[in-house]
């Protein structure tokens, strides 16, 4: 590990995966930590639109277009599992799991790498991350 | 993983989730964050926002000067239409905040505590988050108004907010800046309302809202243009949508009505404006277009100028081509399309941005830009990116350029964005 970044103990994994998603700044940097389908994401809270707070937006199931026979259109509905991550400056929803855009797969969040040691949910950070608020 | 230092422990601070009571400078920090980083000395106006006026509709109608549209509006204030009294939206319509995921559009954020009126608060902790020095303020809950059947409404409702606009809020605070609503389907209406306001400081323009099917080549409105070109200040016509509209009707998502209607209205008005050669008789009346993005623009200008070079007898008033006449006129940036540089930049060129384009948020609607939309083109100089952001609306509306705005380092020390 190089000298400029850390690893830091952001949450406890029970208490996240009952909020399923935690937002924290750590010494500058903004993240959002989410629990969801059995694996732990961190994405900095910075959306590549215009540099929103992404993480602090609503998590909203994924809306899907549903077929019905002879391809008829069965109308919107909410995927069973698959969540987004809203950004409240525009709505761009990004998947939780991939941080990917469900229209644009090109555009998507910066992970954070995160791992889990017995109830401790530890992130790296690095000090020239460009994590900072708006970049 | 080895025990921390106690002393290195790193600072941990949790952030809430952004919602429609969330406080402005919670929602905008990041735009403060990019002020400080990016802007922070570069003069910026904003020539659309809207407050949204909606939760202050009872003081708007209670300054209707007819005592029956007065009281049908307090009436209906009371009971089924609610901050709708006497308006044409229809709120089952309306779904710009894609089912509650954009908090800020539609927003009620507690203002207690703010200095003044609570209208003049919200605005200036939008206006300071962003770091703009002056915000032009824009009725939302009208915009429909040149769609309403009743012309009297949209002439009693106009007059009413005009009141409300220069008697109320802009004497609160001279960072605010108002363009006056010319209720379009009513010349005279509008002529008297041009003269009684010509001399108002805080009014710096004249707005129609676009979305009305009224031809602006009209000699109805001959003499209300020669108000306002001897007045100096600029008409703006302001672009909105319509689901009502049979085009639109067709349309089964908000997404494609908004995308088409927005731009749809302002071409038909440039249209007429330049087939008629509006330029050409009231030369000095300084035109601005607001709120239909810029890819129209481009698009506007050959298709004319195609069209003309071939019928130019049906033109004849034309001694240019449209696409110089639509050089000399002002269009605001937002919503700035801009998922193609190339198209962007090219569009900014065929319509001279560095002179011709006026910065404008739309705050707090939902697709909204911030200042850094524009410090964040690779392709502009230095210079074109603050006379975007504000010396050219200095120019255009006669504002002073000296700094308004508090420095961002320090509105973030006062509110770092904890939510
Ligand atoms: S900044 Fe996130 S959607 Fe625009």
């Amino acid at each position: 590990m190089s000298a400029a970044q850390h690893e830091i103990v952001v949450a406890g994994l029970a208490d996240l995966e009952e909020r399923e998603r935690l937002v924290v700044e750590v010494d500058g940097v903004e993240l959002g930590i989410y629990f969801h389908a059995g694996e732990v994401r961190a994405w900095h809270n910075v959306c590549p639109h215009q540099g929103g707070p992404v993480c602090q937006g609503k998590i909203m199931p994924r809306t899907v277009q549903t077929v019905r026979e002879d391809r008829k259109n069965g109308g919107p509905a909410f995927h069973p599992s698959d969540r987004t991550i809203v950004c409240p400056w525009h709505g761009f929803e990004f998947d939780i799991g991939t941080g990917r855009h469900p229209s644009a797969p090109g555009i998507g969040l910066r992970p954070i790498p995160v791992r889990v040691q017995g109830d401790d949910v530890i992130v790296t950070i690095r000090g020239d991350q460009p994590g900072f608020p708006g970049r | 993983m080895p025990e921390q230092d106690p002393s290195a422990r790193p600072r941990i601070r949790e952030l809430a989730e952004i919602g429609g009571r969330t406080d402005t400078r919670d929602v905008l920090a990041h735009a403060t964050a990019q002020a400080h980083r990016e802007y922070d000395d570069y003069f910026i106006v904003d020539i659309d926002a809207h407050v949204s006026e909606d939760h202050f509709w009872a003081e708007v109608l209670e300054l209707i000067d007819n005592d029956v549209w007065r009281h049908i509006g307090m009436d209906q204030l009371g009971k089924f239409a609610g901050n709708n009294a006497l308006l044409n939206i229809q709120p089952g319509m309306s779904q710009q905040s894609v089912g509650g995921r954009i908090g800020h559009q539609g927003r009620k954020e507690p203002l207690d505590g703010v200095t003044g009126h609570p209208f003049v608060g919200a605005a200036r902790r939008g206006m300071d988050a962003m770091g703009l020095d002056y915000q032009v303020v824009f009725p939302s809950a009208m915009l429909l108004l040149g769609m309403h059947p009743q012309d009297e409404i949209e002439v009693v409702l106009g007059r009413a907010f005009n009141r409300w606009l220069t008697e109320v809020v802009l004497p609160q605070d001279d960072r605010l800046k108002g363009m006056l609503y010319l209720p379009y389907n009513t010349p005279e209406a509008c002529e008297e309302l041009v003269e009684r306001y010509a001399g108002d400081d805080g009014i710096i323009g004249y707005t129609v809202c676009s979305t009305r099917n009224n031809p602006v080549h009209s000699d109805v409105y001959t003499r209300l243009y020669k108000l306002i070109e001897d007045s100096g200040k600029p008409l703006a016509f302001h672009s909105g949508y319509h689901w009502g509209d049979p085009s639109f009707a067709q349309l089964n998502r908000f997404l494609s009505m908004h995308a088409l209607s927005f731009t749809h209205y302002n071409q038909i008005h440039v249209t007429n404006w330049i087939i008629n050669a509006m330029p050409e008789r009231f030369p000095k009346l300084r035109m601005v277009w607001v709120e239909s993005g810029l890819a129209w623009i481009p698009f506007l200008m050959q298709r004319l100028d195609h069209e003309v070079l071939m019928r130019p007898s049906e033109a004849p008033g034309l001694t240019r081509l449209p696409s110089e006449y639509m050089r000399d006129m002002w269009y605001t940036s937002q919503p700035m399309e801009r998922t193609s540089m190339e198209l962007l930049e090219a569009g900014m060129k065929a319509f001279g941005a560095e002179t011709q384009l006026l910065y404008s948020s739309d705050w707090p609607h939902w697709d909204w830009d911030a200042p850094s939309t524009i410090t964040r083109l690779p392709f502009l100089s230095e210079q074109a990116k603050r006379n975007i952001l504000g010396l050219n609306a200095a120019r255009v509306f006669n504002l002073p350029t000296d700094r308004r705005k508090p420095a961002a380092q320090r509105v973030l020390q006062d509110r770092p964005g904890i939510s």
